[in-house]
């Protein structure tokens, strides 16, 4: 029997016999061959975030050396940055984790200053250049991370030949790849100490309290008293315009404690990851604590808001995690003036005249001052 | 800043593996080219469609082998690292002025940040009041 009609000669039985070979060839070989070329995908994307990462390394070493001027060569030190890690606190007894996993944070982001201190002399008592350098570090930090996991899971399929492992890699690789593009773009902006989607909250508390007195509370945050719509509002941000995301969770406690919990309401701004299909700047309202991290923050609002009643709304600025880490893109600068006014709409309808409201710009003050 | 700055660098390697399978895609094409040049000068009309099956076997792996190795060597040439252009806005605080100046992002800009350098204008003071990236592309939009 022939493939091809009309074919009987020796040469198209032996083509024949061939596509035969190839065919059940493809049958026992095929799930090899599709590893393969998923290999080769993975190998195409460690080969990019390598390329991403060495950038990032190269990006924080001349931003130190050009802003920090060290005196000796600091690339064996920032190498040792790039590796730091951070173990979080021992849940087996969940009691008083929150506070166990403030202090763990507290310590890293004080050694990570420190190192940078260390790096850059020129800019010792400058806050605003170290937390710019601090940030940069901590977005190539990301970078290094971010490509060993990936080498990591990819010498590992290799090593065992797995197509589970390496099909499971390949499948998230798009997503880990967005969020390696958006640490890349985002080193530059830190260096530079360009806003970043992410400050888009300070930013519209900055736009608030423009022009009032302005103090310090901790941690790292400014407040300021604000005449709004015939209510006192207590306009609430990280201090800028370093790279800088404060403490708001200590802050806001700080301040409703000097209230002794008299506030008709707390609202919240922040950045707000969007869903595919949703538009980059668009504002959506609702109820809750407004801020991301790793938790701590959010449960001491909680506490204190739970503790003294307090009526707790927010506010969010859609963005994908791209935008939020690189500069910030027009439409959600254009989106500050549309949260203005729902934060205006919203002190006017739901408190009333005299009463006294916190408003909180959460995220990251860097490129934008008060 | 530069606007524009991108970092290439390629990586041609292709699997050994997948290089084999390639050839052998390749060679069973040329065969299968050779042969229907080869039916279709014997003739007749059962020849006739032997000769452009198998054309048309031997173009479509053609295709599919050049389409390999050229997502193969596309994928990992193609590395860059775009940095995107800021701009800093600037405008005129006098009342009645409205005098707006846009320029790209200088280190040391902030927003809300007072300049030194008077309005051109009215000798007014100057602030910066917003710093961002335009994105001139549009996003994909999939009608759902």
């Amino acid at each position: 029997m022939s493939l091809i009609p009309g074919s009987d000669s020796t040469i198209f039985q032996v083509f024949n016999l061939v596509l035969y070979v190839f065919f059940i060839g493809f049958i026992f070989y095929g799930q090899k061959l599709q590893m393969y070329i998923m290999i080769r995908e993975v190998e195409n994307s460690l080969h990019k975030l390598r390329i991403t990462k060495d950038e990032g390394r190269k990006i924080a070493l001349d931003t130190i050396n050009e802003i920090g001027k060290p005196t000796t060569d600091p690339s064996a030190r920032v190498d040792r940055c790039l590796d730091y890690f951070t173990i979080g606190p021992q849940g087996m007894d969940p009691q008083g984790i929150v506070y166990k996993l403030d202090h763990i944070l507290d310590v890293r982001d004080d050694r990570l200053k420190e190192e940078v201190r260390l790096l850059a002399p020129q800019v010792i008592n400058d806050e605003v250049q170290i937390n710019n350098l601090e940030n940069t570090l901590e977005a190539a930090m990301a970078l290094n991370y971010i490509y060993k996991v990936v080498r990591h899971y990819y010498i590992q399929g290799r090593k065992t030949m797995s197509l589970y492992v390496i099909m499971q890699l390949q499948m998230i690789l798009p997503m880990v790849m967005k969020e390696a593009e958006a640490y890349a773009s985002a080193l530059k902006a830190f260096a530079y100490g360009q806003p970043i989607g992410d400050s888009i909250g300070p930013l519209i508390a900055s736009k608030l309290m423009y022009g009032q007195e302005v103090r310090k509370v901790p941690k790292d945050c400014v407040v300021a008293t604000v005449p709004f719509e015939g209510r006192t509002a207590l306009v609430l941000k990280a201090e800028g315009p370093g790279g800088n995301v404060g403490k708001p969770g200590d802050a806001i406690e700080a301040v409703i404690e000097e209230q002794q919990g008299k506030l008709a309401c707390l609202i919240m701004i922040d950045a707000g990851l969007k869903l595919e299909g949703e538009m980059v700047g668009e504002v959506s309202e609702g109820i809750g604590s407004a801020i991301g991290g790793p938790g701590v923050d959010a449960f001491k609002i909680e506490e204190k808001i739970t503790k003294y009643k307090i009526r707790n709304y927010a506010i969010i600025v859609k963005e994908d995690i791209g935008d939020a880490v690189s500069p910030m893109r027009k439409e959600i600068n254009d989106a500050a003036d549309k949260v203005i006014e729902r934060v205006r709409d919203m002190v006017k309808e739901r408190t009333k005249e005299g009463d006294t409201v916190l408003i909180v710009g959460v995220g990251n003050s860097i490129g934008v001052g008060q | 800043m530069t606007s524009q700055t991108q970092t290439k660098t390629t990586n041609n390697k292709i699997s050994s593996y997948l290089m084999l399978i390639i050839l052998i895609v390749v060679a069973l094409a040329v065969v299968a080219l050779f042969l229907a040049v080869q039916t279709f000068i014997e003739g007749g009309s059962d020849n006739q469609l032997a000769a452009i099956m198998l054309a048309g076997i031997g173009l479509i792996a053609l295709a599919i082998a050049g389409f390999l190795i050229h997502q193969s060597r596309k994928q990992a040439a193609e590395v860059k690292l775009e940095i995107p252009k800021v701009m800093t806005i600037i405008e005129c605080q006098n009342k009645g002025c409205n005098n707006k100046t846009i320029r790209e992002f200088q280190r040391g800009d902030y927003v809300f940040k007072e300049l030194d350098v008077t309005c051109p204008k009215c000798n007014g003071r100057q602030m910066i009041t917003a710093a961002y990236k335009e994105i001139r592309e549009k996003e994909k939009t999939y009608a759902v």
